[in-house]
């Protein structure tokens, strides 16, 4: 399953990437899965398992932890907003 | 109408654009925000903004859909500024036109409050004592919490 993911702020800096495709095992089926499959990358990357008050977002909707991914899906991960 | 843009923009000559030709208008409600000087007690000498382009534009035109669900609403506008800005520079400004002031008000302040806890931007400062994320505050949230129920 071939996914998008893009990074933002301080998860892109802490991460050192913005952005990345890839092919994902049918098992990753939500946001919750997804990030127990990229903490397993192991360094920084367990952060985003760990870190308080991660945000995510699929095909650029506000997600949650239970929103399922499909192939082709566009899913972000960031800090809360600070605009305005 | 919303715009992300880098460039700055004039508030007369948005504002006077924004009701040109609707003389149904009758309230005319707007904010600026701000780069301050001064954020947590640390200097700021410049101000990088970041943005997800794409979900940017869809969540502002949300919120601003969602503030016409409510209000009695003529026109609207939001324009956010990205990139690097500078102490006293102007950020973002929110406008909304509306037949009586009461909506004007209530939907300017709506659309500002959402649009901070909302819409996928990111400050970062540069300080002295180095460059900073700025944190959301809680203040933010409660601020926007306000408007539901």
């Amino acid at each position: 399953m071939m996914l998008k993911i893009l990074y933002f702020a301080s998860v892109r800096e802490r991460l050192g990437r913005a952005s990345e495709e890839l092919a994902l095992p049918l098992a990753v089926a939500d946001i919750a899965g997804l990030i127990r499959w990229l903490a397993e990358r192991g360094g920084a990357w367990e952060s985003l398992a760990t870190v308080r008050n991660l945000r995510y977002a699929v095909n650029q909707e506000m997600a949650r932890l239970e929103t399922p991914i499909r192939a082709g899906d566009e899913v972000a991960f960031f800090p809360p907003v600070t605009g305005g | 109408m919303v715009r992300v843009q880098e460039g700055d923009f004039d508030i007369g000559a948005e504002l006077a654009a924004l009701r040109r030709e609707q003389p149904q208008i009758g309230a005319l409600a707007s904010f600026v925000g701000l780069v301050r000087e001064v954020n947590e007690g640390s200097g700021v000498a410049e101000m990088t903004l970041e943005h997800y382009p794409g979900m940017t534009e869809k969540a502002l035109a949300a919120i601003v859909s969602e503030a016409g669900r409510r209000w009695d609403l003529i026109d609207a506008l939001v324009i956010h500024r990205v990139g690097r800005l500078l102490p006293s520079d102007q950020i973002v400004l929110v406008a909304v036109a509306s037949a009586h002031r009461g909506a004007a008000f209530a939907a300017c302040e709506f659309i500002i409050d959402y649009l901070k806890t909302r819409a996928p931007f990111w400050k970062r400062e540069l300080t002295p004592a180095g460059a900073r994320w700025v944190d959301a505050r809680a203040a933010d949230d409660e601020a926007a919490e306000r408007w539901q129920g």
